[in-house]
């Protein structure tokens, strides 16, 4: 045996790479049999997975034809939280770095967008971009480089004072957003947000489709486009050493991951994501006051990774859903509950309750299933494989 | 023989504790050093003064003719220089294989654009890099475990995925940390043919650590023993069993006499 990289005399099948175009086999009933590695490492590496994410799109897809347009507002909401909460969840779930500030990144995005895309003639900062993918990519860009800068702190700083610093950055961003009124439009004021229009099609005001139907759309192509490119990573090289970083920071030095790059590259990644989402956020709510981007936005980020599933890009995206979903489901209970009250007046009522669920479900999901709402789909789909025992 | 490593007159002091005291050494090619003394010795620290961990205070250490005392672990880990750990230190989260990657990180090579893109350039390198990884899956054995968590392993296991993790980084020195213990005599059998292996078929340097004598004094070229952070004596094994400092040093001084090289060896 050598450890040489050229040593191809083994078995035909371990050579792996550039051995022509054979497709190799997959025999019925084995999805777990791999007879190469490429079939391993595949993106969807089974029959059944690769199905199901299909039939997950397509479902996904044919959803604005089924629901009103106030739920899938609320879903199109939910599904760009999810870009927020996956690039939260390659930073903290993956790369374990605590982070407080996703709020201050978010904020970042949402305000480059609205200026890149203002009327340059309006009351507030605009710029006129009007061609959708630059402002958006302008907006994970601006707040990447906010998470450059921040990034050095990381690699001095872990766990709970990295928290108490980039909650610092919450606490900046606030102050920052309110006072920049040309901006952000001031304090319970905001301004409105950037219509959208790509491909010559407004996906702002009703057409054949209504605004939330071609919204729902576009965000759902974004997150898609993101959560590939998230797997992508945490699959990679970078995302190994985000893993190693997470598990023993010493071991991983030594094994030649350079802490402070890969600290860096993923406060970078993160920010990106949360710019992104930001843009797509204003877009989504239509209008914003810099009072949004406070510490409750960034607790629901670490909500939704922890209830969703740490380090997995599906459980962040079901929980950045059910987090979306949670004021619908607390705005439900004056039906069920009649001490729940539906007016901000009384208590309790559905705005405390809905606050509270945060805290409930985070507690909830610590003490009886840590992998999130990701564990129980994996506790159901281990009961399925191993049909009809339970063993 | 060149020198794989020199270390020249390295100390390294905690605050008023000196651990590591002007210790010298040489490591030449295909040799095994080892490395041993009594609890407390300094040996760990002299380990981890060669990989980055600590800053010796003075003294100099070069890899392959180059220094590199003051490079982060990282850099010296790119140098060459691969080590397991007295207390296992694996990415408990990870699978054998991608444990096993990450010892083949440094070879690995794209960026993050390449791996957000992933088909093209970083599968192939994944592809290359996997097929290496599972060659030394199969020299160590681990087959059986490498899509398991490490966490999950047995600890016997767990050594040896992280012998088989220093490995892969294709290291030209390899420094074990006390790769035996714990282990039952078959564990330790099974560790001491890995050991032969990768000196008969991968010829790389080792620089071990071990508390077992008989693995010691069966495999090592040469053994330095150290007491107080100091270097007592250094020589084959032969030799330093029958060195009364050696016997002193495990034994308290005033057993020198009716000490034999057999009790030190046992």
């Amino acid at each position: 045996m050598s450890v040489s990289t050229h040593s191809g005399h083994r078995a035909p099948m371990s050579t792996g790479p550039a051995r022509g175009p054979r497709r190799p086999r997959r025999l019925w009933g084995r999805p777990e049999l791999f007879t190469d590695y490429r079939q391993d490492m595949a993106f969807l590496n089974t029959r059944p997975k690769q199905l199901g994410v299909l039939a997950l799109v397509a479902a996904a897809t044919l959803v604005p034809f089924m629901l009103e347009d106030d739920l899938l507002k609320l879903l199109g909401a939910g599904l760009v939280l999810a870009i927020g909460a996956i690039g939260l969840n390659l930073l903290t779930g993956y790369a374990g770095q605590v982070s407080l500030g996703h709020a201050f990144f978010v904020g970042v995005g949402a305000y480059t967008a609205a200026a890149l895309a203002g009327d340059p003639d309006g009351r507030y900062l605009g710029f006129g971009v009007e061609f959708v993918p630059l402002w958006i990519f302008a907006a994970g860009a601006v707040a990447a480089l906010c998470g450059v800068i921040v990034a050095p702190l990381a690699t001095r700083l872990r766990g709970l004072y990295l928290a108490v610093v980039t909650l610092g950055l919450v606490v900046i961003g606030g102050y920052v957003f309110a006072e920049w009124r040309e901006l952000s439009g001031g304090p319970q004021v905001g301004r409105p947000a950037p219509e959208p229009v790509v491909f010559g099609v407004e996906l702002t005001g009703d057409g054949t489709y209504t605004e939330e139907q071609k919204l729902f759309w576009f965000f759902l192509v974004v997150l898609i486009v993101m959560a590939v490119a998230a797997r992508n990573i945490a699959r990679s090289k970078i995302g190994r050493a985000f893993a190693a970083i997470r598990d023993r920071d010493v071991a991983a030095g030594v094994m030649g991951v350079e802490l402070s790059r890969y600290k860096l590259i993923a406060f970078t990644i993160s920010s990106f994501y949360a710019g992104v989402c930001g843009s797509l956020l204003f877009v989504a709510n239509g209008t914003f006051g810099p009072e949004r981007f406070s510490l409750l936005l960034s607790v629901q980020f670490i909500a939704m990774v922890l209830i969703g599933g740490v380090a997995t890009v599906s459980g962040a995206i079901m929980g950045a859903m059910l987090i979306a979903m949670l004021p619908r489901i607390a705005g439900e209970l004056p039906h069920y509950l009649s001490f729940v009250s539906s007016s901000p007046t009384d208590h309790p009522n559905i705005f405390e309750v809905e606050v509270a669920f945060y805290g409930l479900l985070i507690i909830a999901f610590l003490l009886f299933e840590p992998r999130g709402l990701f564990g129980i789909w994996l506790r159901i789909r281990t009961y399925w494989k191993s049909f009809p025992f339970s063993y | 023989m060149t020198a794989v490593l020199e270390v020249r007159d390295v100390s390294l002091r905690f605050g008023s504790v000196t651990a590591v005291d002007s210790v010298s050494f040489d490591v030449a090619e295909h040799e095994l050093f080892a490395v041993i003394g009594p609890n407390g010795a300094g040996k760990t620290s002299i380990f981890n003064v060669l990989s980055g961990v600590y800053r010796p205070q003075q003294g100099s250490v070069s890899l392959a003719g180059e220094s590199v005392l003051g490079l982060r672990p990282a850099q010296i880990a790119k140098r060459g220089l691969a080590r397991t750990f007295q207390n296992i230190e694996l990415f408990a989260n990870l699978t054998v294989v991608d444990n096993l990657m990450l010892g083949r990180h440094q070879h690995v090579r794209y960026g993050p654009l390449a791996a957000i893109a992933w088909l093209g350039r970083a599968r192939a390198e994944e592809l290359r890099h996997r097929a290496v990884v599972e060659e030394i899956i199969d020299f160590l054995g681990l087959a059986a475990w490498r899509m398991l968590p490490v966490g999950m392993l047995p600890y016997g296991v767990q050594k040896r995925v992280e012998l088989g993790r220093a490995l892969a980084m294709e290291p030209r020195l390899l420094l074990l940390d006390e790769p035996v213990a714990g282990m039952n005599l078959e564990e330790t059998e099974d560790m001491a043919r890995f050991i032969n292996d990768i000196r008969a078929e991968l010829k790389i340097p080792m620089i071990m650590v071990e508390h077992d004598m008989g693995l010691v004094m069966d495999l090592a070229d040469r053994v330095m023993v150290l007491d107080f952070g100091k270097p007592i004596t250094t020589g084959v094994p032969a030799d330093v069993q029958r060195n009364p400092d050696v016997v002193a040093a495990y034994l308290g001084g005033a057993v020198i006499e009716e000490a034999t090289s057999e009790e030190v060896s046992s």
